[in-house]
């Protein structure tokens, strides 16, 4: 399928910030597409593109074939739906859902007819007579969609919809989204700066970063085979370990000198040569840990460490482990409970592994992407964390 | 409940000094001249002995009704004119950075630093039928040489206009300051036009603010007295005029309070037509 909405080589500066940069994108017909990226990173003003409301210095915004770039947001098919919803105060929420078709001089039955259809797709037809003011965040969130839907957009802009809400709502109004999404089936482009809302509602997701599109895929894609260290580090906890490539295992693998573990095996997708110097990344969850060490194995590294910290989760447990200098993060998910298993505690000697296809190769991560490396805590007096700079 | 009510005694507490002062210099003098225009006048220019219905029956007049008729129009149209010329005044005030904001509200302000009379005696040199305005439309053919721009009902319009315009934009403004502009972000994409979404979302959204712009042009301009006086001439007598004329020429004083009552009621009507419409549409409607 052919892309629907596009951005071709977009650029948008105010002033001294370059808050879009370069962007070319592609979205198709009916897909649930997020823009995933921290605060300021331009997420907004990629929307605000979208829907009219600022101009690209340079490139075109593409709408089903036709070049929208100049036109005016009233003439766009694309509705937006705001992070505060703006919804219109002197309206009640009946007059807020209509507004779109009166304007466009609509019949009276009509708007009557689609405006109860509305009503009833958001489930608040015994509120129609409440202003703004008197409904909760959730109800508000409902009404700003259902009076987007009502002019039929070929695509629906959603600003951080659900960014005001609390927890419990969120995960309501998450589903609830998904369920319109399929039922009135249109495009859907939702930014957010929240991974788990991107990751569970979308087909696919582009992560942004200072004005730029990092990487573009399914969420699976996304997490399981991040290309820079920004996605990485970005979607969900890794452990960064810095190394190099000593020798290539049956053209597929290499090995990699980290610290002074030898011959760490990785799988070798970016195609790195003896002597490249590589930062490897393996996510906590597909790290082992236990007190026995386990079988030798093709393709498995096994590595002695000690315990420095835990952290119990509930379904999961999170330890901090020291081997060879490194501080790695392992996420052990409870499985069964033994009673007569004796539990990891802290300051045990404990053996983690895991296998070669579970860690990937990136560049290093820039000095800008520090932040988003999550640093537990260090003692005093300790060596160098390995997501240190060396 | 007990809490609201105890809250209720405490704000009217607060508020009883301004009502003393408003019963004390307000309320007393007008029932002062209530009483007055129930009195007949003495030849003296003294107020006579016993009551009488004689000066309100006066007032039906033709000479009376044409001037109150004007009185409404000027009056009006006077606040019409502000209304238009203030509101995109407040609307780009709300909207220029902060800047320039300053530097336009020091425009508006600047005037009040000269005395309002001799503002006003500045336009009558200029709307003079030697002055240059009169001089650079005669010349440029826009209007006849024999068209007078002074001594009108136009030129009274003008002056007020020019008078109450910071009036207007003020309050104006603040409610634009307030005012959310992501909704007319909003009314754009849901398919408005510019000019709809201006409508139909900005001026209920600073609904407040043009009713008090509006009352500060209407209210004093339904009073005037020395705008009609200046630059009004016979042609732009006002009711304001008509009370200073029986208090000086003829010191008829309880023909001057006659005119006056109607003067008061014609502007109180309005206040408390706005006051209640006010208070029912702010009235939430879960109390209702
Ligand atoms: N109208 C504007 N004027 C000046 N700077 C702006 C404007 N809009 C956005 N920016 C800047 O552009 C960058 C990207 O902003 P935005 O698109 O809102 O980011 P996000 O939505 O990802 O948080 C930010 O640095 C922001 O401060
Ligand atoms: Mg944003």
């Amino acid at each position: 399928m052919s892309e629907f909405l596009e951005f071709r080589n977009v650029s948008k500066r105010f002033g001294a910030i370059q808050a879009v940069d370069g962007v070319s994108l592609g979205i198709k017909k009916g897909e649930f597409f997020s823009l995933l990226g921290p605060s300021g990173c331009g997420k907004t003003t990629m929307l605000r593109l979208a829907a009219g409301f600022e101009y690209p210095d340079t490139g075109q915004v593409i709408l089903d074939g036709a070049d929208i770039t100049d036109l005016s947001p009233n003439k766009r098919k694309v509705n937006t739906i705001f992070q505060s919803y703006a919804l219109f105060p002197h309206l009640n929420v009946w007059e807020n859902i209509a507004f779109g078709l009166r304007v466009a001089k609509r019949s009276k039955r009509d708007i009557e007819t689609e405006v109860e259809a509305m009503l009833r797709l958001i489930r608040m037809g015994d509120q129609a007579g409440k202003k703004p003011d008197q409904l909760s965040g959730g109800q508000k969130q409902r009404v700003a969609i259902a009076r987007a839907l009502i002019n039929k957009p070929q695509v629906l802009l959603l600003d951080e919809p659900l960014a005001a809400l609390d927890l419990k709502l969120r995960q309501r109004m998450l589903i609830e989204l998904d369920m319109i999404h399929d039922q009135v089936g249109i495009t859907f482009l939702y930014v957010t700066h929240d991974q788990g809302e991107a990751m569970s509602l979308s087909d696919r997701i582009a992560v942004m970063d200072s004005g730029r599109i990092e990487q573009v895929g399914s969420p699976a894609e996304i997490y399981e085979t991040p290309r820079t260290s920004f996605v990485a580090a970005f979607i969900g906890d890794t452990n960064f370990l810095e190394g190099e490539v000593t020798g290539l295992v049956e053209s597929e693998y290499c090995q990699v000198k980290i610290a002074d573990i030898p011959g760490v095996i990785c799988f070798n997708d970016k195609s790195m040569k003896p002597g490249n110097p590589v930062y490897l990344s393996i996510r906590p969850e597909k790290i082992h840990i236990s007190r026995d060490r386990p079988e030798e194995s093709r393709l498995r590294n096994i590595v002695p460490a000690v315990v420095e910290d835990m952290i119990y989760l509930g379904s999961t447990t999170k330890y901090w482990v020291r081997t060879h200098g490194l501080r790695v993060q392992v996420l052990r998910q409870h499985f069964r409970f033994f009673l007569d298993e004796k539990p990891i505690r802290w300051n045990d000697d404990v053996w983690i592994w895991w296998h070669g296809d579970d860690g990937f190769m990136l560049d290093r991560y820039r000095a800008v992407d520090e932040h988003l490396v999550a640093l537990p805590p260090r003692k005093v007096g300790e060596p160098e964390d390995n997501n240190e700079k060396p | 409940m007990k809490r609201e009510s105890r809250q209720k005694v405490r704000e009217s507490l607060v508020s009883f000094p301004s009502l003393f002062w408003l019963s004390l210099f307000f309320i007393v003098p007008t029932l002062f001249v209530f009483a007055i225009a129930l009195k007949p006048a003495n030849p003296y220019g003294g107020i006579g002995s016993g009551w009488t219905w004689d000066n309100l029956r006066s007032l039906v007049n033709p000479n009376y009704l044409a001037v109150a008729w004007r009185t409404l129009w000027i009056s009006v149209l006077s606040a019409a004119v502000c209304i238009v010329l203030a509101t995109p005044i407040g609307y780009y005030l709300a909207r220029v950075t902060a800047r320039w904001k300053g530097f336009f509200l020091m425009l508006i302000i600047v005037p009040f630093w000269t005395n309002f009379l001799i503002r006003i005696f500045a336009w009558k040199v200029l709307l003079h039928p030697e002055g240059a305005i009169k001089k650079a439309l005669a010349f440029s053919g826009l209007i006849g040489p024999q068209t007078s721009l002074l001594y009108n009902a136009g030129a009274v319009v003008l002056v007020t206009v020019y008078t109450f315009l910071p009036f207007t934009i003020l309050p104006i403004y603040a409610a634009a300051e307030k005012f959310d502009f992501q909704l007319l972000e909003a009314a754009r994409d849901l398919g408005a036009k510019r000019l709809q979404a201006f409508a139909k979302v900005f001026l209920p959204g600073i609904r407040r603010g043009l009713i008090t712009a509006v009352l500060f042009v209407f209210i004093p301009a339904l009073g005037s007295y020395v705008i009609p006086d200046i630059v009004g001439g016979p042609s732009g007598e006002m009711i304001g005029n008509k009370i200073a004329q029986r208090v000086f020429v003829d010191r008829n004083l309880p023909q001057a309070s006659a005119l006056s009552i109607v003067l008061i009621l014609s502007v109180l009507a309005p206040l408390v037509t706005v006051l209640v419409l006010q208070r029912k549409r702010d009235k939430p409607e879960s109390l209702l």
